[in-house]
C-alpha cells in the first residue's frame, strides 16, 4: 500500500472526518466534493463542509471471514459489518473486541483505533477505524467546554435532513 | 443506428489452463469466431476486448493490440481496445463492439473477453478481486469482494428471510447445469448438505457459494443485421445493449439488498427491445455468488424483490421451466474468467437461440437476457438477444 | 507548583491469560508462579492493538471526559519501551488521531517502566512555564518477557493517559523529586526481541533503592510523611514489590489499595503506575494526597506529592470505563493464542 496514498487519508482514517452539504443537511463518509443528494449538485461545488463523525454507531448487517483481506491473516475468522453511524452515514469496518456469535444486527458499537495492516516487519504500519460493541461508559457526555467547534458535535434531530 | 447481429461464437474451456498462455487462449476463442461466422479476416473491421486486471495478473497491460498481433492480424493496422469494468468487462466490450457496428463506423468487428487467473498466487487473485470493490474504504478496511457480498447476503436474510438453503441449492442446480457442458471448468454435481457443509468464506457464503478463479476466452463476431444471412443461417439479433452503473461502495447504496445498476440496466433494455421480463425464456445472469443469482432475478424483474429464494427453491428456473436460469452452469460451475464471462454468457445464449446448445437445450427459446456485473454492483450490464426473422 | 492533572484516562486490551496456563506449557508450576509473583491474570494485546493504539484510545477517553479542544494541547509524549517504531514516534501517531496536529510538539519518551513518569515530570515544566496550556503525558506499554522466562508471567499491556494544565485542575502536583542513576538492572539492546535482567540484583539494589531514596527525598523536601496521604502508588512490575516497599516505607494495606493494579493485569510496565493512579483518581476525594512512585530500569525513580482538588467531586468520568472493569473483566485466553497474538510463532518472515 502505498506510503502517500495511506497517509492522505489519515483525516479520514484516524478521525473519521467527514463532510456535510450546507444546502440539504447530508452528512457523508468519505467526504465529498459535491452533493450527490441535492438535486442541483453542481451548485454543492463550494458548500460542503467538514464534519466530524462521533464513530458511534450500529451494526446494519455483518459477515464473519474466513479467506481474510491482505493484512487481516492473524484475525481469522474476524467480523466485518456495515455501521450506520448516528450521524447517518454507513461505513464499512471490521468488530473487534466481541465473538462472532455476540454479532447481531443492531448491536451499538462505536469506533476504535487500531492496526489496519503493516507493510511486512520493516514497512509502515497503516492505522485505522474499527469498531467495538459500545457500553454504558460509551454515552458520550453534553459537549461542554471552550474552542470545541460545533460541527464536531453530534447534530440536533432537527439539525439533520430527514433521510 | 442499424440493427446488430451476432454472426458467429467461439469459447475456450474454462478452467485452470497451465499449458496455455493468456494469448493463446485469446486466440483460440477469437479464431472460433471467426470461422464459425464464415467471416474473412480481410472484412474485420476491429477488435473490443474484455479483460480486468491483466497487469496485475500477467504483468501485461495493453493486451488488445496483443491479441491482434498473435492471431496475425498486427500488419492491417485495426483498432484494438480493451475494456475495462471489473467483472463486467466481456460485457462492457461487447456494449462498445454493439455500439461501433450499430453507429456505422464499423461493419465487422470481434469482441472478446479473456482472463488468465490462475497464473498467480490464489491469495493474490483474491486480493485483485476485491480491486473491483472500493479499495480505500472498503478492501483497507478488512472487505474482501465475497465479504462484501456476505453483507449483502446477511441482510437479504434479514429483510426477506431468505434462508442458507435457499443460497445453497443456487450452487447445486449451476453444477447440475454444467454436467451437461463440456467446457465447464466444474462437472461434478453437488448436494445440499455439501455446499451447506462446505468451509466458510464469508459467512453466510461458503466456498461452494462462490465462483471460481478461472481461466478462459470467449468471443463472438458482430455485424450489421441486413447483411448476417450472408454469413449464418442463424443471425441473433442484438434487441438491447445498456449498461448502468451505481455507486462504488456497498455502504452508499440507496438499498443493500437491490443492485440499482441492474434494475436500471434491464429497464433500459426491456424498453428498447420493447419487450418484458416475461418474454425471457432463458438468461445467463451473473451468479458470482450465490446471493448474486438470487438479487439479479429480482432486480431484472423475474420476481418480486425479496422472493427470489423461495422461487429458486421451488425449481421453476431449472432446466424445463419457463425461464431457464444459466444453462451453461453460469459463473459459478462453468467458471469465471472474469473478463471473458460476459461474453462468454452470449456465446451460451446464442447457441440457445440457434438451437446448437445440444443437452443444454432450451427447448422453444426466442428471447434470452444476459446479465453482468462488475464489483459489487457499480456496473450493470443487460444484453436482450432475439432469434432474427 | 499550581499545575496539575486536568483529566485523564486508560485502556487495558480485552484478553487475558493466567500464569497457571504459561506454567503449563513450560513445565513449570504456573499457579505457584502467579502466588510468588501476586500477579493472577496479565492482559495481552489483540494482534491489531499496540502502544499506539493503546495511547490514542487512553488519550481520547480523556479529552472526552475533560471536555478538551485537542487543538490546546501543546505538548504530547509518549513513553513506553515497547514502541511500535524504533525511529518515527509514538506521539506523532497518537497526535493526529487525537486531533491535536500540527500546533504542538511531541515526541517519544523511553526509561524503561518510568518513561510515563518523566513525560508528566516535563508536561509540569512546560505548563508550570506557562510555555503550553494542556501537555499529555502518556505512559504505555505491551512488552514481552522471553518465552519461558520469569517475566513471561507478568508482561502485559496497558496504557494510561494524563492531560497537565493549570485550569480545572482535578489533582495539583505540588512536588516532583527524582533518583537516577546509571544501574544496569534490566535492558534490551538494540535489535533484541526480548528484554535482559540482572536476576536478584533487580530487587534490593535496583527497584527497593531508588524507590525508597525518592520517596524519602520527598518526604524531605516537602515535610510529610507516610500517614500524611491517603493514597500512594509504586511502580509495580509484580504485585509483591510494591506490597514490600510500601511497608518498608510506613504505608499501610489500605493507603495501597487502588494504586496496586498489577494482580489483576499484570505489569504494564510504562503503563502500571500511571494506571494505578487512574484508580486512585477514580476513588479519590477532595483534599486527599497521593504519594505517586514510579521507578524505570536503568534506573530510576520519579516521585509525584499530589493533592486532589474539590473538582475531582465533580469530574465527569461518564465516558470510558472505570479502571475496576479492567481489573475485574477480560477474556482468557490459552496460550498457543496468545503466542499468536504476541506474534511469538515463528512466521517464516523473519
Amino acid at each position: 500500500m502505498s506510503i502517500a496514498r495511506f497517509w492522505r487519508e489519515t483525516p479520514r482514517r484516524y478521525n473519521l472526518g467527514g463532510s456535510k452539504c450546507t444546502i440539504c443537511g447530508t452528512v457523508y463518509f468519505p467526504p465529498r466534493a459535491v452533493c450527490p443528494t441535492c438535486p442541483r449538485h453542481r451548485q454543492t461545488l463550494e458548500k460542503m463542509v467538514p464534519f466530524q463523525l462521533t464513530g458511534d454507531g450500529e451494526v446494519f448487517s455483518f459477515t464473519i471471514v474466513h479467506d481474510a483481506a491482505e493484512g487481516f491473516d492473524m484475525q481469522v475468522p474476524y467480523v466485518m459489518a456495515l455501521v450506520t453511524t448516528v450521524e447517518g452515514p454507513i461505513l464499512t469496518g471490521q468488530v473487534v473486541d466481541v465473538t462472532p456469535e455476540e454479532v447481531h444486527i443492531g448491536l451499538k458499537v462505536r469506533a476504535t483505533f487500531r492496526k489496519l495492516r503493516e507493510e511486512g516487519k520493516a514497512g509502515v504500519i497503516h492505522y485505522g477505524y474499527k469498531f467495538s460493541p459500545a457500553v454504558d461508559s460509551d454515552v458520550r457526555p453534553p459537549v461542554r467546554g471552550p474552542g470545541v467547534p460545533s460541527e464536531t458535535t453530534t447534530p440536533a434531530p432537527s439539525d439533520r435532513a430527514s433521510a | 443506428m442499424r440493427e446488430v447481429a451476432v454472426l458467429g461464437v467461439g469459447q475456450t474451456k474454462f478452467g485452470e489452463l497451465w499449458d496455455r498462455s493468456f494469448r493463446e487462449i485469446g486466440i483460440e476463442a477469437g479464431l472460433q469466431a471467426l470461422v464459425d461466422a464464415k467471416l474473412g479476416s480481410g472484412d474485420l473491421g476491429g477488435l473490443f476486448l474484455g479483460n480486468m486486471a491483466s497487469g496485475t495478473l500477467l504483468d501485461q497491460e495493453h493486451i488488445a493490440p496483443l491479441i491482434l498481433d498473435y492471431a496475425g492480424l498486427a500488419g492491417r493496422h485495426l483498432p484494438a481496445v480493451r475494456v475495462e469494468g471489473g467483472g463486467a468487462s466481456g460485457s462492457l466490450a461487447l456494449h462498445q463492439g454493439f455500439l461501433a457496428v450499430a453507429s456505422g463506423h464499423y461493419d465487422f468487428v470481434v469482441v472478446g473477453g479473456a482472463e488468465k487467473m490462475t497464473d498467480v498466487p490464489d491469495t493474490t487473485a483474491n486480493a485483485i478481486i476485491s480491486s473491483t470493490a472500493d479499495h480505500e474504504w472498503e478492501v483497507v478496511f478488512g472487505a474482501t469482494l465475497p465479504a462484501l457480498w456476505g453483507l449483502i447476503a446477511r441482510r437479504h436474510m434479514h429483510e426477506f428471510g431468505t434462508t442458507r438453503e435457499q443460497l445453497a441449492r443456487v450452487a447445486v442446480q449451476m453444477h447440475e447445469n454444467a454436467s451437461k457442458n463440456p467446457l465447464a471448468h466444474y462437472r461434478n454435481k453437488l448436494t445440499l448438505a455439501q455446499v451447506m457443509g462446505a468451509g466458510g468464506v464469508a459467512e453466510p457464503l461458503g466456498v461452494l457459494d462462490c465462483a471460481p478463479l478461472s481461466d478462459g476466452a470467449a468471443a463472438v463476431v458482430l455485424g450489421p443485421l441486413e447483411v448476417a444471412r450472408k454469413y449464418t443461417d442463424t443471425p441473433i439479433r442484438i434487441a438491447a445493449s445498456e449498461v448502468a452503473c451505481d455507486t462504488m461502495a456497498v455502504q452508499h447504496r440507496a438499498s443493500v439488498t437491490t443492485l440499482e445498476s441492474t434494475v436500471a440496466a434491464a429497464r433500459r433494455a426491456f424498453a428498447r427491445a420493447r419487450r418484458a421480463p416475461a418474454d425471457v425464456r432463458v438468461a445467463e445472469v451473473h451468479d458470482a455468488y450465490t446471493i448474486s443469482a438470487l438479487i439479479a432475478l429480482e432486480d431484472l424483474g423475474f420476481v418480486e424483490k425479496g422472493q427470489a429464494g423461495p422461487e429458486f427453491e421451488s425449481g421453476r428456473f431449472a432446466p424445463g421451466g419457463s425461464l431457464v436460469i444459466n444453462p451453461s452452469g453460469g459463473l459459478k460451475a462453468q467458471g469465471r474468467p472474469f473478463g471473458a464471462v460476459g461474453v462468454a454468457q452470449v456465446v451460451e445464449l446464442v447457441r440457445q437461440l440457434r438451437g446448437e446448445a445440444k443437452e443444454r437445450q432450451v427447448s422453444g427459446a426466442t428471447l434470452a437476457l444476459a446479465h453482468d456485473v462488475g464489483g459489487t454492483g457499480a456496473t450493470s450490464a443487460v444484453h436482450l438477444l432475439e432469434r432474427a426473422n | 507548583m499550581d499545575a496539575g492533572i486536568v483529566s485523564y484516562g486508560a485502556y487495558v486490551p480485552r484478553y487475558r491469560i493466567t500464569p497457571a496456563e504459561i506454567g503449563r506449557v513450560w513445565g513449570v508450576d504456573g499457579e505457584g508462579m502467579g502466588q510468588a509473583l501476586n500477579v493472577h491474570r496479565k492482559s495481552v494485546p489483540a494482534p491489531d492493538e499496540d502502544t499506539i493504539t493503546i495511547s490514542t484510545e487512553a488519550l481520547r477517553t480523556a479529552l472526552i471526559r475533560g471536555a478538551i479542544d485537542p487543538q490546546q494541547i501543546g505538548a504530547l509524549y509518549v513513553g513506553s519501551e515497547s514502541h511500535p517504531y524504533a525511529v518515527k514516534p509514538s506521539a506523532t501517531v497518537v497526535s493526529q488521531a487525537v486531533g491535536a496536529t500540527p500546533n504542538l510538539t511531541a515526541a517519544d519518551f523511553e526509561f524503561a517502566c518510568k518513561a510515563g513518569t518523566a513525560a508528566i515530570q516535563t508536561c509540569l515544566g512546560l505548563v508550570g512555564a506557562q510555555m503550553i496550556r494542556y501537555g499529555v503525558a502518556i505512559g504505555t506499554d505491551t512488552s514481552q518477557g522471553a518465552p519461558g522466562d520469569a517475566l513471561e508471567y507478568s508482561a502485559s499491556a496497558g496504557g494510561a493517559a494524563f492531560v497537565i494544565g493549570r485550569e480545572n485542575v482535578i489533582a495539583r502536583v505540588h512536588r516532583t523529586v527524582s533518583y537516577t542513576t546509571d544501574t544496569p538492572d534490566f535492558w534490551r539492546r538494540e535489535g533484541q526481541r526480548y528484554p535482559s535482567h540482572g536476576g536478584r540484583f533487580t530487587g534490593e539494589p535496583a527497584y527497593f533503592k531508588h524507590v525508597t531514596e525518592c520517596a524519602n527525598r520527598m518526604f524531605e523536601a516537602v515535610g510529610s510523611a507516610p500517614k500524611d496521604y491517603a493514597h500512594v502508588v509504586f511502580h509495580q512490575p509484580n504485585g509483591k514489590f510494591p506490597q514490600r516497599v510500601g511497608k518498608q516505607l510506613g504505608f499501610t494495606d489500605a493507603q495501597m489499595r487502588y494504586g496496586l493494579v498489577t494482580p489483576f493485569i499484570g505489569n504494564t510496565y510504562s503503563g502500571a503506575a500511571l494506571i494505578g493512579l487512574a484508580n486512585v483518581l477514580d476513588h479519590a476525594k477532595p483534599g486527599e494526597r497521593i504519594l505517586m512512585v514510579g521507578y524505570g530500569s536503568g534506573a530510576g525513580s520519579d516521585a509525584f506529592d499530589i493533592e486532589a482538588t474539590d473538582a475531582v467531586a465533580t469530574f465527569d468520568r461518564s465516558y470510558g470505563r472505570p479502571i475496576q472493569e479492567y481489573l475485574d473483566g477480560g477474556v482468557e485466553i490459552p496460550y498457543a493464542m496468545y503466542a499468536k497474538f504476541r506474534g511469538k510463532i515463528n512466521m517464516g518472515d523473519t
